[in-house]
């Protein structure tokens, strides 16, 4: 008789744990001929909101590590998804890609971890000045991370489009709190298993599952999140996100373009968006 | 245990690292085009632990001929290697930064055994800094326009890199990941009294993948290196050593399209004013000029202190010296290891003549030396001055020129006061007298409040004799582009 298959259950990734939602709900992923793939997770405020938590304990521990190593610890994650890339392939053609598509994904996946591994000592250099002010001062300016970053993950490219955000966010020092793709969540979640054997302290990256109507104005509203990435264009959601963020003046990011498998969707940019800017003046005269 | 007697002073109990684990092949040949080759010489010599005398390993010498297939397998691999995706030819540089990690014990080992540092040094600053190197450059390779915008460049084709005997494997990371992460293709001499830690990293170059040729490694000794320097089809040389060959070399590609970077000699002043956390800086004086064995290109070798705190100062360096630990490299104990060749030592030795027929007055620490291999007490001198020869020329040993000041100004031109211009240091709590002196020393690094730090990201370089060029950072690049 033929062997079984064993199902996976997939859970929301919170402070480095696998926890079910705290809410109880699911929702239903179905392939092309209306077959259950997984009930996911649909998680709540509260489960966003335990997330932050999280995310806010580690940040400072996260940013205060050399910038080599935090480039090491993304190598490292690179290096535990290109072991695993025949897993991530057949995940996503589960979901509809064709075995192509699929590996061209993946691969794009880990060559823009090592792309941003390769930033973490360097966009420092890129953007930081050294300004030649009239008195007598040495003074210069310097990048640090804004802090706690939520982040609606875009709906296409669910792994390479997910990777593509949360990267430039956490070599910059931030930790961040995800909504995984609504279209294909599983693969966000599969990636979470990556993230958890790969030397990246629990709490820096927390990946949930569930709808953005229903997170959307949370991920937003929280006080304790520094900078709310959005990848989407729906008009009505942006404007929600702006007019929500204002009450502890998130800075807010918006990502309307969708070819993430593109070259452009990569650069030190990415990175510097969720850092500001620090100006330091020291007298230089005796 | 009973029999412990708390009131007398302990001494450490030896610590050796084990040099089981390491593989050493009796004779190296020539890394050419992705394999070992005998030399066309067929003359080898021999690699000597300093420490112990003994014999490690030979080394294959290259002639003209070796120099010759070298450059042929560079120039041949630059077509394809240039021409490769940058992200791809990062994938290869990461590699071999990947498993320098994996086998940094080994190569930690190797450079002790070869060059005498001791094991501390090496395990904990040489090989990790050289893997860093890899993977610090690893990362540039596809990220060039950001360095350099609006600007077209492009890779400028075979490099021959010479590299001195203080940082054997470092000083090579420090030439061939810029090279390589920028297109272009090496051939590279490591200095003859400390080949093996080059010849592992072939071996690694091997192992990666990496397309033969892209990186070569040829041994030798100067009459190899001139064969590089002189070589037609070499487009840049990078030379890190004394400044008298550094000129020669200028010199000699003087008229040819050649490119050059020189990383030269020093004479580092480390300036300690009133003000200064004494003990720190008493510590970092120490470290200063007797890391290394003070074989240290960045040594800060003339130590300025002032007048109204040198009593205190003098004494304090005195009794540190006192608990320094001269002695086997290998033992983790170790605080200041063999001097790299006999060549070495008898310069060290024919300066501290000089320094005492000169009229300065010496201290040594007092320490039992082994009869075997090549050892040098730590050693200052005081009463001397500006024009004393131990003050102006570079020794590459463990020997400190003390001198005193009383104002900036005065130690400021004093400082300067020098053809050399490699690095400095300054000990001070006050902030702005830090500022103030790092605008007006002429040095091409400035350490303050601490000394001979070293990291990918930040430039590495000198002014005036010094040297030309950077190494390190994103500057570091710049030596192994061509701007269209």
């Amino acid at each position: 008789m033929a062997r079984i298959n064993v199902l996976k259950t997939y859970k929301n990734f919170i402070g480095g744990k696998f926890p079910r939602t705290e809410s109880g709900r699911y929702f239903q992923i179905k392939n092309g001929n209306d077959e259950l793939l997984a009930n996911m997770c649909l998680s709540s405020r509260k489960d966003f909101r335990n997330a932050v938590v999280f995310a806010r304990k580690v940040q400072k521990s996260w940013q205060n590590k050399s910038s080599l190593n935090r480039g090491q610890v993304l190598y490292r994650v690179a290096e535990m998804l290109e072991g695993r890339k025949s897993q991530f392939i057949e995940e996503l053609m589960m979901t509809g890609l064709s075995k192509l598509h699929a590996k061209n994904e993946v691969e794009l996946s880990i060559d823009r971890l090592i792309y941003y591994a390769g930033w973490s000592d360097k966009f420092q250099q890129v953007f930081s000045s050294v300004y030649p002010v009239a008195s007598n001062h040495f003074n210069f300016s310097l990048l640090q991370s804004v802090g706690v970053v939520s982040v609606i993950s875009p709906n296409e490219y669910s792994l390479l489009g997910m990777i593509s955000v949360i990267a430039p966010i956490i070599v910059g020092g931030n930790t961040c709190v995800i909504l995984s793709s609504e279209k294909n969540p599983m693969v966000g979640i599969s990636f979470a298993e990556v993230l958890n054997t790969s030397d990246v302290p629990a709490g820096v990256v927390n990946i949930l599952t569930g709808k953005r109507k229903e997170l959307l104005s949370h991920f937003a509203s929280h006080k304790d999140v520094n900078a709310i990435i959005y990848c989407g264009d729906n008009n009505q959601e942006i404007k929600e996100i702006q007019h929500l963020s204002s009450e502890n003046l998130k800075r807010v990011k918006i990502y309307k373009h969708k070819n993430w498998d593109h070259n452009s969707s990569q650069s030190p940019f990415f990175i510097e968006t969720c850092q500001e800017l620090k100006t330091i003046w020291h007298p230089n005269k005796v | 245990m009973s029999n412990i007697d708390l009131n007398k002073i302990w001494n450490y109990t030896t610590a050796n690292e084990s040099k089981d684990h390491i593989l050493l092949k009796e004779k190296y040949d020539l890394f050419i085009n992705g394999k070992f080759v005998k030399s066309n010489s067929r003359k080898y010599f021999n690699s000597v632990n300093p420490a112990t005398d003994e014999i490690i390993a030979k080394i294959s010498e290259a002639n003209k001929e070796d120099i010759d297939l070298a450059v042929k397998a560079a120039n041949s691999a630059f077509k394809s290697w240039s021409k490769l995706k940058a992200k791809e030819r990062a994938k290869y540089i990461f590699r071999i930064a990947r498993m320098i990690q994996e086998r940094a014990k080994e190569f930690a080992v190797i450079e002790s055994m070869d060059g005498g540092k001791p094991i501390r040094e090496s395990r904990d600053i040489d090989i990790p800094l050289a893997a860093n190197h890899f993977f610090y450059y690893a990362g540039w390779a596809d990220k060039l326009e950001y360095a350099f915008p609006n600007t077209s460049l492009e890779p400028i084709g075979v490099a021959g890199q010479i590299i001195p005997w203080n940082f054997p494997l470092l000083m090579a990371a420090w030439k061939i990941a810029p090279a390589i992460a920028c297109g272009n293709t090496v051939v590279l001499k490591p200095a003859e009294t400390t080949s093996l830690t080059a010849l592992k990293l072939a071996e690694i170059i091997q192992e990666s993948g990496l397309p033969k040729g892209v990186v070569n490694i040829v041994t030798g000794g100067g009459k190899t290196g001139s064969e590089i320097v002189n070589h037609p089809n070499i487009d840049k040389i990078a030379f890190t050593g004394s400044t008298k060959v550094g000129k020669l070399i200028k010199r000699s590609i003087a008229g040819t399209h050649k490119k050059l970077t020189l990383e030269l000699g020093g004479k580092g002043a480390n300036i300690i004013f009133a003000d200064a956390a004494i003990d720190q800086a008493v510590e970092g004086i120490i470290n200063a000029i007797f890391f290394n064995q003070g074989h240290v290109c960045c040594a800060g070798s003339r130590l300025f202190v002032q007048e109204s705190i040198s009593e205190i100062v003098i004494e304090k360096l005195k009794e540190r010296m006192s608990s320094l630990i001269i002695g086997d490299p290998l033992d983790k104990n170790t605080d200041i290891g063999a001097i790299n060749s006999k060549e070495q030592l008898a310069t060290i030795k024919k300066y501290i003549n000089i320094g005492m027929e000169e009229g300065g007055e010496i201290y040594q620490k007092k320490c039992i030396i082994s009869e075997t291999g090549n050892w040098c007490p730590p050693t200052l001198f005081l009463n001397v001055s500006q024009s004393h020869t131990i003050v102006q020329e570079e020794i590459f040993g463990p020997v400190l020129a003390i001198q005193t000041f009383r104002t900036i100004d005065e130690v400021i031109e004093k400082a300067n006061n020098t053809p050399y211009g490699l690095s400095a240091g300054v000990w001070t709590e006050k902030g702005s007298k830090i500022f103030k002196l790092t605008k007006e020393l002429n040095a091409g690094v400035v350490w303050a409040n601490t000394y001979n730090k070293f990291d990918p990201t930040s430039p590495f370089g000198g002014v005036k004799e010094s040297g030309i060029g950077r190494e390190g950072g994103l500057h570091g690049l710049k030596a192994y582009l061509k701007f269209k």
